[in-house]
């Protein structure tokens, strides 16, 4: 294909702006599917993505359209990104195989953090960006005002910009004709050796990994044998096609075109995305640019809740693996969990996704330990160790220095929450960066964050505190040097591993004092008193008790009652079940995750 | 070889339901009490005639009769002979046979009760529930303290020797002084026989909705097991045998009927939702009035459902019952009647529950420790499957 007819863009947006709405309105206009074919939301196929209204896995989709300008057929390739800061990478990769943005915003709600952060991606890789004003048939549109902070937050040019109603498909001619006329065609060359950006993988259980990608220079075709850069290995390659949007099968893929290749890869680990493939005979110079390995930034452990389960969770986990390759795991041992995994996601969302699937796909019933971030110690005998398991925390005496992970965040509130935010962000050791204001009632915050600050409970308290009206994104900054320390949980004395969890000293009274109360609130009664205690070094510093269990008798008990009663204690019998015993105390589940969920108040 | 069988007949007649209610009772007209009496006597004859289909053995004699309900004593003494009649013509009944009649207070007078004397009832168990107007009324009962004491001497007067009255403990807005008067007046009444339930609430019933919504406040654990711990050593101290969990009784005056229940040995329950047990089965009648009566009109037994046991099903049974008694239950005799059972792993519970002193053994005798009775449930799930 004539690099001069292909466009390839993609679109971002806040959560809820309506991207998905839109593509399925491009996809309709195009004729890829028709009404009747048309599900709502084609692109989000996972159950889970659906359910959450967010997009996880992203795709590719050719689209022919008439430009009705000059009347000829140009290719339009929609790549699909992830709407989730956990996945920032990923989108900033399938940024990069596009020339062109649709920055979506809801006319009603105006620019959110997530449209920031996606549009400063957008312009990093030098995407031209065509603001798209979504949901202008709703009552509260503000088009104008919305355009207004586009130009101030981000200097776009306002020109380009196309007003829509994906809903009612309001717009979505302008928008396509703006796509060719705005959006860059390719500029590869077609004679150079071959370079293809990965910038999405998935996989089929029929024909292995197979990698979503761009081609910059070159042409790829069956037969040809490439070589994936950053692993070295080669494949023959079995097929390439496109997905239009059902798959299907093209003789070659060319230069600024977009497709998959089967090449029978065994896992998506070998695919990374970012990596460039070459051919093995005439390789390109040097890999395309902007390649890293994706690292893990929350970690927990994953416990089968019947021990038994443990080898069906390695397989599990295994199987997720090949279609994740972002997901790590080891396996480790805690004394009151017994064998398990420290398993290593991009973000609290991935860590979520993942314990859905295991639960739902692979129906385990699974126990996670509170999720942490990793820590980088510097031991008094100058070595350097990534501690992400507070069990594996050394002891104080052998620390010279602690840095924890800090990220640059941007919240976007309206002005009269921004005593609340900052208050927010202060107890959550926040350091302030700036404020600027976008229009007279809304203003963002820049601040760096620890993220081990922000892995819990950050999202819902931003959102209380704003009504619901402030947004949030962030990206990764580095290390910082912190004051941090082991806070471990004893139950009659005796330490419970999996309830250690690593704090600022500052706020180690606060949390042990807000652990042992939740604590107390969900560990039931038994029949002798259960302490519990928080403690750092050998110093308790908060203590509370679950008196013993006083009452469980069914006191009427007679001939027509037996197969009733008989019923309700196999009931409590089975509740127990569900209890971890740690010495001779019986915990419940939602005790492991107590430090993500401050005390209800309305306990006994 | 001795053998016998236990009757229980239910009467699901009352003058209103109490507010903390969830027995099978209800306010009947006249015509369904005379209608429901004969199904019941029609579904008596059935089961004799069945019996030996049942298990090949021919019908052992009667030692036990239970009259429940509902208010049995809204029955006419003539209905009440009529009944007991009707059982006699299908059962043998064991001379010395122990026949209970339930009663509350305010229905029964001189005349009823030597109707029920006549009739062959020899126990009375009367509903007292509380010496207390205030709480009588919260209860939704319909008699006052006073006529709960005229009932116990009315019956002493109209020849009954074996009184029991039953009470409840842990009423919303009831102190732990409320529930030691009432103890102190049943005492002073000298019964046979007391059962103290402490208040259980059901969700449907009045009390039920008015808890959930929060307008009445119950107890607390802490509450409860001082009230139950105070009634044990009370009544203790007053010459009563604590041999149930929720029963008392002055020496040799245990309700031999209710015995079987514990003891697992058989019974039939005839009338509207009543359960039987023979062996290792159990089965339970219609209990829905419409579908009971019409069974049996077709000649068919009213039986809705039943389950047939396992030896483990039936074996834990054995402990769960057995060891609501302050006899506990003779291991070497379980060991008889089920050697097929896993007694590994039943042995293993029992040093189990030993080890942290829930259960003891005298003997070939295991049973609750003193500190095991308020939590029994904790050592009854242990011997579930």
């Amino acid at each position: 294909m004539d690099q001069r007819f292909i466009r390839n863009f993609c679109i971002i947006a806040h959560i809820d702006h309506g991207k998905s709405t839109l593509a399925d309105r491009l996809l309709q206009h195009t004729g890829a599917i028709s009404e009747r074919e048309m599900v709502n939301q084609v692109l989000d196929q996972m159950d889970l993505e659906r359910e959450r209204g967010i997009t996880i896995k992203m795709q590719a989709v050719r689209l022919e359209y008439q430009y009705p300008e000059d009347e000829l057929v140009y290719q339009l390739n929609l790549i699909d990104t992830p709407g989730h800061v956990d996945f920032s990478y990923e989108v900033s990769r399938s940024l990069a195989a596009c020339e062109g943005a649709l920055l979506v915003v809801d006319a009603v709600q105006g620019i959110e953090a997530q449209t920031l952060a996606n549009a400063y991606l957008a312009i990093e890789n030098d995407l031209e960006i065509i603001p798209v004003i979504n949901k202008i048939d709703l009552p509260g549109a503000q088009p104008d005002q919305v355009k207004e902070e586009l130009e101030k937050a981000l200097g776009l040019d306002m020109e380009r910009t196309v007003l829509t109603s994906a809903k009612l498909g309001w717009g979505t001619p302008e928008v396509l004709a703006a796509i060719v006329k705005y959006v860059p065609p390719p500029r590869g060359n077609v004679r150079e050796p071959l370079r293809a950006l990965i910038f999405d993988s998935y996989y089929d259980s029929y024909r292995g990994a197979i990698p979503y990608i761009r081609v910059v220079d070159g042409e790829i075709q069956a037969g040809t044998i490439i070589k994936i850069m950053a692993t070295g290995k080669s494949y023959e390659v079995d097929e390439v096609g496109i997905f239009a949007p059902a798959r299907r099968t093209v003789p070659r893929l060319s230069a600024g075109e977009v497709g998959y290749l089967a090449a029978s890869i065994r896992e998506v680990k070998d695919i990374r995305v970012g990596d460039t493939i070459t051919v093995v005979d005439k390789p390109a110079a040097g890999p395309l640019p902007g390649y890293r390995p994706v690292r893990p930034m929350v970690f927990c452990g994953l416990y089968p809740a019947d021990g038994g389960d443990f080898d069906a969770l390695r397989t599990a986990l295994d199987k997720l693996q090949l279609n994740d390759a972002s997901l790590v795991y080891e396996p480790e041992t805690s004394k009151a969990l017994g064998f398990g995994f420290r398993c290593g996601f991009l973000g609290l969302l991935h860590q979520e996704i993942v314990q859905e699937r295991l639960e739902r796909e692979y129906h385990l019933e699974l126990i996670s330990t509170a999720p942490n971030v990793a820590y980088r110690v510097t031991r008094t005998d100058g070595q350097v160790v990534m501690v992400d398991n507070p069990a594996q925390w050394p002891p104080p005496g052998q620390i010279a220095m602690v840095e924890e992970p800090v990220v640059k965040a941007t919240i976007i509130s309206p002005t009269a929450y921004i005593g609340n935010l900052m208050d927010l962000t202060a107890q959550k050791r926040g350091r302030f960066l700036q404020m600027d204001y976008l229009s007279p009632e809304r203003v963002l915050l820049e601040y760096i964050l620890p993220l081990g600050e922000i892995i819990f409970a950050f999202f819902d308290q931003l959102k209380s505190r704003s009504r619901g009206y402030a947004s949030f994104d962030y990206e990764v900054a580095g290390y910082e040097e912190a004051d941090m320390g082991r806070l471990d949980i004893l139950l009659n004395g005796e330490m419970v591993d999996a309830l250690s969890t690593i704090v600022h000293r500052d706020k180690a009274y606060q949390v042990g004092r807000q652990l042992v109360t939740r604590l107390r609130e969900v560990i039931p009664r038994q029949l002798f008193e259960v302490v519990i205690q928080a403690a750092v070094g050998h110093k308790v510093i908060a203590r509370e008790a679950v008196k013993p269990l006083r009452k469980n008798v069914l006191e009427k008990c007679y001939g027509g009652d037996v197969t009733r009663k008989k019923k309700l204690l196999e009931k409590q019998k089975e509740g127990k079940k569900r209890l971890k015993a740690v010495g001779n105390v019986e915990i419940p589940q939602e005790a492991f995750l107590a430090v993500l969920q401050p005390s209800g108040g309305q306990g006994r | 070889m001795d053998y016998d069988l236990g009757i229980y007949l239910h009467i699901p007649f009352c003058r209103r339901k109490c507010n903390y209610c969830d027995f099978l009772s209800f306010v009947p007209s006249p015509e369904t009490v005379t209608a429901y009496l004969e199904a019941l006597k029609q579904e008596m004859a059935l089961a004799a005639a069945a019996w030996p289909r049942l298990t090949s053995f021919p019908l052992p004699s009667v030692t036990s009769v239970y009259l429940g309900g509902g208010t049995p004593s809204l029955l006419s003494g003539e209905q009440l002979q009529d009944v007991l009649d009707g059982l006699r013509r299908h059962f043998g009944v064991a001379p010395g046979a122990e026949i209970t009649v339930e009663a509350n207070p305010g229905t029964v007078d001189a005349a009823w009760l030597a109707a029920a004397e006549a009739a062959g009832a020899n126990r009375l168990s009367l509903g007292v529930q509380a010496f207390n107007d205030r709480l009588l009324g919260s209860m939704g009962r319909l008699h006052t303290a006073r006529e709960a004491r005229d009932a116990v001497s009315l019956a002493r007067e109209c020849g009954f020797s074996n009184v029991g009255i039953d009470l409840i403990y842990g009423l919303p807005g009831q102190s732990l002084a409320d529930w030691r008067e009432t103890l102190a007046e049943a005492v002073g009444l000298v019964p046979e026989h007391i059962s103290c339930y402490g208040l259980e609430i059901h969700p449907g019933m009045p009390w039920g909705v008015l808890a959930a919504r929060g307008e009445i406040s119950l107890p607390d654990e802490d509450l409860w097991e001082e009230m139950f711990g105070f009634t044990d050593s009370f009544l203790t101290g007053c010459g009563y045998r604590h041999y149930e969990i929720a029963n008392y009784c002055r020496p040799g005056r245990e309700s031999r009927h209710n015995l079987r229940y514990w003891q697992r040995r058989d019974y039939l329950g005839f009338g509207l939702g009543a359960a039987s047990m023979v062996g290792c089965r159990r089965w339970r009648n219609h209990e829905k009035l419409p579908a009971y009566l019409a069974a049996l009109e077709t000649g068919k037994l009213p039986v809705a459902d039943g389950e047939e046991m396992t030896v483990a099903e039936v074996l834990a049974e054995v402990f769960i019952l057995g060891l609501r008694l302050l006899n506990g239950l003779d291991l070497e005799r379980a060991a008889r009647e089920f050697p097929e059972a896993d007694w590994p792993r039943v042995r293993q519970t029992i040093a189990r529950l030993e080890a942290v002193g829930l259960v003891e053994r005298c003997g070939p005798v295991l049973r609750l420790s003193r500190r095991a009775w308020p939590v029994a449930n904790e050592v009854f799930a242990e011997f579930l499957g």
